[in-house]
């Protein structure tokens, strides 16, 4: 909820290229009058220029110049719009085989995808690579959206037969909890985008709009319970607040409040949460996504990238760990490399112990590998300096997530996610 | 003794709400997280401070980030000398009430020392000679971190900017190389000489900083407001009459009802028409607008890349 009562749904775009995809979000800000005039006004010009007998809405999107060359998108862009009801971040990914790092970054962020499909090419290579991605980060909702109807004379049973090849790649999938939603739509026309399909009365859904207003989306996390990864110590070290120290940070997974028993991880240290601040506010208890400052009724010791817990509730403690990972750098990863592992706003030093398998992102399967290379998927093995308090991606998100970072660069080679 | 009287005085003058389940304002929560990442990652950082409503949000959400402590940083203003009058009253009113410290440094400086040359004619602006100023003074201070209140909704280049964007030691953003982030875990690992630009507004619209603006009653400079001004018109846009405006002559003055919706130099700042007196009606002028707010940035204006290509050369 947004401070107007609105709810915020975030989106990340896949497609192939040529799929659409930059016109389909150009037709959502255009349908939903997110566009502004002088940015109409804009695109009109350029399409005119480039001869186009129809608005290119794909310009609204494409931000860089070489892009705008190519006529391609490279990189993840933010693009926001709203309803009466709801805030949209879509996080606009790019579909190329070598840019799976884009979309793992774009739906990091994200509870929905939209898997885009040409309906004159049906399912490909490349959207099992974008439904392997969804599922690998649990998103909650796919929205496959299969555009360019107006080519294949908005024909049903060519929705039908990509719907079933479709299916086909679900039976695939080990993860299922998430919901899939088939949408035909045009986006260059506008049919099903914000407005109801004359051209297909056969389709009897909700357009992708009205779809994206409804959803409910979740973390689909099994069994969340509540992590406050510390940020920064809070000292005011001024008169009226002498004594005052806080714990600023913000709260994963599920609620804390005054009173509960909690543990400081490493040292296991006990105590009972005193107070929750949020600015002047004082309150009983956060929800989570919630940066508060939590003071404590003990004097123990606790500082940045310590982790404030229920009593009861540890998360592991261990050197070891085991994670899928998704390399998005160019830099190759090898046994006996080392890194540092950033998880959440903790970084302790990380060795590749054992490279298990390079998985296939197109469900085919795993095969042995001594290295993981840019936009290679793999499952690692890794010992640490010191231990981290993780859970399984699977239970807990945010605290099952962590980047790798190169110790020459310092550039993010990649993403991990807990076993 | 002396404990219980500040006790007191704690609880009953500065906690004045109690409520029970505090669920946050996602973009709010997120924008805090970062600012905190900045204050735990960097040894210099500092805020830079134009008086316009973005950086008077990011005050704002710095100091909920650091409540009851100050914010741990520095104001930073690079001053075009072409600044609405009002603005740098503000400027001075909010740092004083705040107790924060502030720095100015000054493009005039930069065309004195030759750093920099003054444009001349019908467009000139000293827009983009505060790259100069702005690097000199990272240089002088050891900045390691300079927090802006661009949004990504603004221009499409900015579309692409990260929360945690690195610059080397020439400024220059390199938007084909950028680090990936993933999930809400920022990598502020730098080399020594480089510099990251902090961006935690990122995606906010202006939409949503209006209407914060409006919820926390955050005081803004009283150009966001309308009022009566002596402009002319130009290209469509309204261009406000003053010496430090190139103008031809045969452009005409006239008086108007207007306000500014962003608050940049004077001489690449058009107004809009428009009667909106109160922070209401500034919301509900946006809610109903149909130009975008750079749309009124004569800056942008030069070309379709004009942005990406001030980025590239370590234009904020």
């Amino acid at each position: 909820m947004d401070i107007q009562g609105r709810k915020l749904i975030k989106i990340a775009t896949a497609g192939s290229v040529d799929d659409g995809k930059s016109t389909l979000i150009g037709r959502l800000l255009y349908d939903t009058n997110s566009l502004t005039t002088d940015k109409i006004e804009a695109i009109e010009r350029s399409s005119k220029q480039r001869g186009y007998d129809y608005l290119d809405f794909s310009l609204a999107t494409d931000g860089l110049v070489a892009e705008r060359e190519q006529g391609i998108t490279i990189d993840v862009a933010h693009i926001y719009f709203n309803t009466a009801k709801t805030n949209f971040i879509v996080a606009d990914t790019p579909g190329h085989v070598e840019y799976t790092r884009n979309m793992v970054t774009g739906a990091s962020t994200s509870q929905v995808a939209i898997i885009l499909i040409d309906a004159r090419k049906g399912v490909i290579e490349q959207t099992y690579r974008h439904f392997f991605i969804a599922n690998l980060l649990r998103m909650s909702h796919v929205v496959v959206a299969i555009n360019k109807m107006d080519l294949v004379n908005y024909e049903e049973d060519i929705f039908l037969k990509i719907k079933a090849d479709f299916d086909g790649l679900v039976a695939k999938s080990s993860f299922s909890e998430e919901q899939i939603t088939f949408i035909p739509v045009s986006a260059l026309k506008g049919e099903n985008i914000a407005r109801q399909s004359e051209a297909m009365p056969w389709y009897v859904g909700n357009t992708l709009l009205d779809h994206l207003e409804v959803l409910e989306p979740q973390d689909l996390q099994e069994s969340a319970v509540a992590r406050f990864p510390v940020q920064y110590v809070i000292r005011p070290k001024t008169e009226a607040y002498h004594d005052f120290r806080g714990f600023s940070g913000k709260l994963y997974g599920n609620e804390l409040q005054v009173g509960d028993r909690v543990a400081v991880l490493p040292s296991g240290n006990e105590s009972t949460i005193k107070s929750i601040h949020f600015f002047e506010k004082e309150v009983k208890a956060a929800a989570p996504g919630a940066s508060v400052v939590i003071s404590l009724e003990d004097e123990v010791d606790c500082s940045r990238g310590d982790m404030i817990v229920k009593v009861g509730e540890e998360p592991k403690s261990e050197k070891i760990l085991a994670a899928t990972l998704c390399q998005v750098n160019s830099k190759v990863l090898q046994v006996g490399q080392k890194y540092i592992l950033q998880h959440g706003v903790n970084r302790v030093l990380a060795k590749v112990d054992r490279i298990e398998a390079k998985v296939h992102a197109d469900f085919s399967g795993e095969e042995d590998t001594t290295q993981l290379r840019l936009n290679d998927i793999g499952k690692v093995h890794f010992r640490l300096s010191k231990p981290i308090h993780y859970d399984s991606y699977q239970n807990n998100k945010s605290n099952g997530a962590f980047i790798l970072i190169d110790e020459g660069s310092f550039d993010t080679v990649s993403v991990g996610f807990i076993d | 003794m002396l404990n219980i009287e500040v006790g007191v005085k704690y609880k009953s003058k500065l906690y004045f709400h109690m409520s029970n389940l505090f669920i946050p304002n996602p973009k709010e929560a997120e924008s805090i997280h970062i600012l905190r990442e900045v204050a735990a990652q960097f040894e210099r950082p500092v805020l830079l401070f134009s008086g316009g409503k973005d950086s008077i949000t990011l005050v704002r959400l710095a100091q909920k980030a650091f409540f009851p402590a100050k914010i741990p940083f520095p104001l930073l203003h690079v001053d075009t000398g072409h600044n609405f009058p009002e603005t740098i009253e503000f400027r001075d009113q909010l740092v004083a009430e705040l107790g924060l410290e502030l720095i100015v440094r000054k493009v005039q400086d930069s065309i004195d020392q030759g750093k920099v040359r003054e444009e001349r004619g019908r467009y000139a602006s000293r827009n983009s000679l505060q790259t100069t100023t702005l690097l000199d003074a990272i240089e002088e201070f050891k900045f390691d971190a300079c927090i802006g209140g661009a949004r990504r909704d603004e221009e499409k280049a900015r579309a692409k900017e990260r929360v945690f964007s690195v610059r080397d030691d020439f400024g220059q953003w390199d938007e084909k190389n950028q680090r990936p982030e993933l999930f809400d875990m920022l990598n502020g690992k730098i080399h020594v000489g480089q510099n990251v630009r902090v961006f935690p507004i990122s995606n906010w619209t202006e939409l949503d900083v209006w209407e914060y603006i409006k919820t926390e009653n955050i005081a803004i400079p009283s150009i966001y407001f309308a009022h009566r001004r002596e402009v002319f018109f130009r290209d469509g846009l309204i261009w406000t009459a003053n010496e430090h405006v190139f103008r031809e002559v045969h452009e005409e003055v006239v008086e108007k009802w207007v306000r500014f919706r962003t608050v940049g130099d004077m001489t690449c700042t058009a107004a809009v028409l428009s009667e909106a007196k109160t922070l209401e009606d500034v919301v509900a002028e946006i809610r109903e607008s149909t130009l975008s707010e750079r749309g009124a940035r004569i800056d942008d204006k030069r070309s379709e890349a004009a942005m990406e290509t001030r980025k590239k050369v370590g234009y904020f």
